[in-house]
């Protein structure tokens, strides 16, 4: 097994799968030529051909829009957005076509693409270049959301989207794509979509992240040790959701601490302090806390750090829990 | 020489020209006008079926027959079609049953057809974003080695959306074998042409995206065939995207909820409708001695069977059941999608 950055992971995982599917394509914006701007597809154009790593006009719409007819000819799109915040004009096809055109055809075609793109803050970079969207992406039906946080489940999760007969958007953190090197499995590595990783074993309260996020919570429960043993669970996929792991690990420690770095209202985080609220109720000693972005633009640089969530933060709020 | 009116510019005509398209015979004339009829009569049926509440609001076509039945006729069986709601019948002339297309429009869910058993892809609702489904299934057939061609319809609104201008730079730049059927009607709902584009004519967009660009009579059903038959070789040939302008007018409501009587120039809508398409090609058809009274009367009649047996087999077709909100979103549903469904 070897070390690998997360965007190494993504990279080896496009390789896996374009040589193991002749139909899975590689398509986006600058990712032929240049390899991607963060290098996650280098290599696809001299290994696998032009034909199979294009790059494509600036157009975000336009990418998802010829990814929709490339699957009813019969291909695998893998399409690029270079950016989180470059996705939103593809949202116009993601909303109005892929998660409908199977629906439409009475389940006679599917749509086996994915959209993948490094998504969040934290990198120091100009406007619109640090959006964490997922929410926009896991509230249109007909998608699926996966969300890695390892070198691992990166290669994993994407090779699982891949081969996914549904359409899978794959949100990777840009943040940590060269955070720290881990084992990745060689060839064919499969993480499936809707199972949680218990990123850390704990029986006090249980932090509830994903991507970029889970790395804070590992730190955060570090920070608590002698204080409290925490959980920290990694979701990894919010749509097909692993509601049992959330819910058992809910029931364990009886308090729940949900950690976004997209802005508040209506975040994912809503959505899982939901599902406590209706199913674990009685298993909780104290409500369930949200430490997410703000309701404002993703700021400036220079005053990034105050706005992601912190370690800080998320021990102030699992203290706050501790002792309701 | 007086300056030739924009509306006119290189306009493709053969009926007003009294000329004859090369390669249609006698059976090839007939056959189009037997589509012709075809949709006239799906169209009009559907106008009745809406007033007597059998089918939901519904986009009428009338007087686009020529549009969609000469350019569906310059296609082989493996090229595709995508649709727009104006051309929502438009599989009929694939062999999509109309039952299908009326269970579309009475809100049911048996209104689906599977687009790779027709090669007609499902009605787009949204304005202009198929084109690029068009274009890439066009490219991916071209990167498969294949000769398929695709043909996609959208109206003189829809050269406004970006995703328009999206899938046609695309279909340009991958050179993939596509049409781009511009029906401009002059009308998006009641937003006039004129405050849609400044371009002199909609066909000079195609020089943008390195296209050739091709202004035809959108009354002219064999006009329409012969420009298509032409975009369809170069396409086939290797020779990428064409975009055809077919050059019409609205002579009814946009959809059965409109009332046009506000913003509509209702003289030139008589004009249009003394000059409507099914008519103009009946009368050179006659003119040619292809076609008779009996043979008129047998194709409406075939026509008007078909409709029949459609709506009557549509309103045969059991209430959905509820349960089927939840089928073909996906493959693999998650495992919560039926939360809180108290069935």
């Amino acid at each position: 097994m070897a070390e690998k950055f997360l965007v190494e992971a993504v990279n080896d995982a496009l390789h896996v799968e374009l040589a193991r599917d002749d139909m899975v394509m590689v398509m986006g914006e600058d990712v032929g030529r240049a390899g991607g701007v963060f290098r996650a597809t280098a290599g696809l154009r001299e290994r696998f051909g032009e034909n199979r790593c294009v790059d494509t006009p600036l157009a975000e719409a336009g990418i998802l829009g010829s990814a929709v007819g490339l699957c009813m000819a019969g291909w695998k799109p893998v399409c690029e957005m270079q950016y989180d915040a470059f996705s939103y004009p593809c949202l116009d096809q993601l909303i109005t076509h892929v998660g409908r055109y199977r629906w439409r055809t009475g389940g006679q075609m599917e749509f086996p693409l994915v959209v993948r793109m490094p998504y969040g803050g934290g990198v120091r970079a100009p406007e619109l270049h640090d959006d964490s969207p997922e929410a926009y992406y896991v509230h249109t039906p007909g998608v699926k959301v996966a969300i890695p946080s390892t070198p691992a489940d990166a290669k994993g999760l994407l090779a699982a989207a891949i081969r996914d007969p549904d359409p899978v958007v794959v949100l990777e953190p840009k943040l940590i794509y060269r955070g720290e090197k881990q084992e990745v499995p060689e060839g064919e590595h499969v993480v499936p979509l809707g199972e949680a990783r218990l990123a850390r074993e704990g029986t006090d309260v249980t932090l509830v992240a994903y991507g970029a996020m889970v790395p804070v919570c590992e730190r955060a429960a570090d920070a608590l040790e002698g204080e409290a043993t925490v959980e920290v669970l990694d979701l990894r996929s919010l749509r097909p959701l692993d509601e049992d792991a959330l819910l058992a690990s809910a029931s364990k420690t009886g308090r729940a601490v949900v950690v976004q770095e997209a802005p508040r209202t209506a975040g994912f985080g809503a959505e899982i302090a939901a599902i406590l609220a209706e199913k674990a109720i009685l298993d909780l000693h104290g409500p369930v806390l949200r430490v997410t972005g703000f309701d404002v633009p993703y700021p400036y640089w220079k005053i990034e750090d105050r706005y992601m969530p912190s370690v800080e933060r998320v021990v102030g709020a699992a203290r706050k829990l501790l002792e309701f | 020489m007086a300056k030739v009116a924009p509306e006119e510019r290189d306009l493709q005509r053969v009926i007003d020209e009294e000329r004859e398209v090369d390669g249609l015979g006698p059976d090839d004339l007939l056959a189009i006008y037997r589509s012709l009829i075809l949709l006239r009569t799906y169209d009009e049926r559907s106008v009745v079926y809406h007033r007597q509440g059998r089918i939901g609001t519904y986009a009428i076509f009338w007087n686009h027959e020529a549009m969609q039945a000469g350019s569906v006729h310059a296609l082989a069986d493996e090229d595709w079609i995508f649709p727009s709601y104006r051309e929502s019948a438009i599989g009929l002339l694939r062999g999509i049953p109309a039952s299908t297309v009326l269970h579309w429009w009475r809100g049911h869910p048996a209104g689906w057809w599977n687009p790779a058993e027709y090669r007609v892809a499902s009605i787009c609702v949204p304005i202009a974003t198929h084109v690029s489904h068009a274009a890439g299934l066009a490219w991916g057939e071209k990167l498969k080695g294949n000769s398929t061609v695709a043909i996609t319809y959208f109206g003189d609104g829809a050269t406004s959306e970006g995703s328009f201008h999206e899938g046609a730079n695309l279909a340009g730049v991958m050179q993939a074998p596509l049409i781009l059927f511009c029906n401009n009607n002059h009308w998006a709902i009641s937003t006039p042409l004129e405050a849609q584009t400044h371009a002199e004519t909609l066909a000079d967009k195609a020089v943008g995206y390195g296209m050739p660009g091709v202004r035809v009579d959108g009354g002219d059903v064999l006009a329409v065939y012969e420009a298509t038959r032409e975009a369809v070789e170069r396409a086939r040939g290797g020779g990428g995207p064409t975009f055809i302008e077919a050059v019409s007018y609205r002579a009814a409501p946009h959809a059965t909820a409109d009332d046009p009587r506000a913003y509509i120039d209702l003289d030139r809508v008589e004009e249009e409708k003394r000059n409507e398409c099914v008519g103009r090609y009946e009368a050179y058809l006659r003119r040619l001695g292809v076609l008779d009274d009996a043979t008129v009367e047998e194709i409406k009649n075939e026509a008007l069977e078909i409709m029949r047996a459609g709506i009557a087999q549509a309103e045969a077709e059991p209430e959905p059941d509820p349960e089927l909100v939840f089928d073909n979103a996906y493959v693999l549903p998650p495992p919560n999608l039926r939360e809180g469904w108290d069935g």
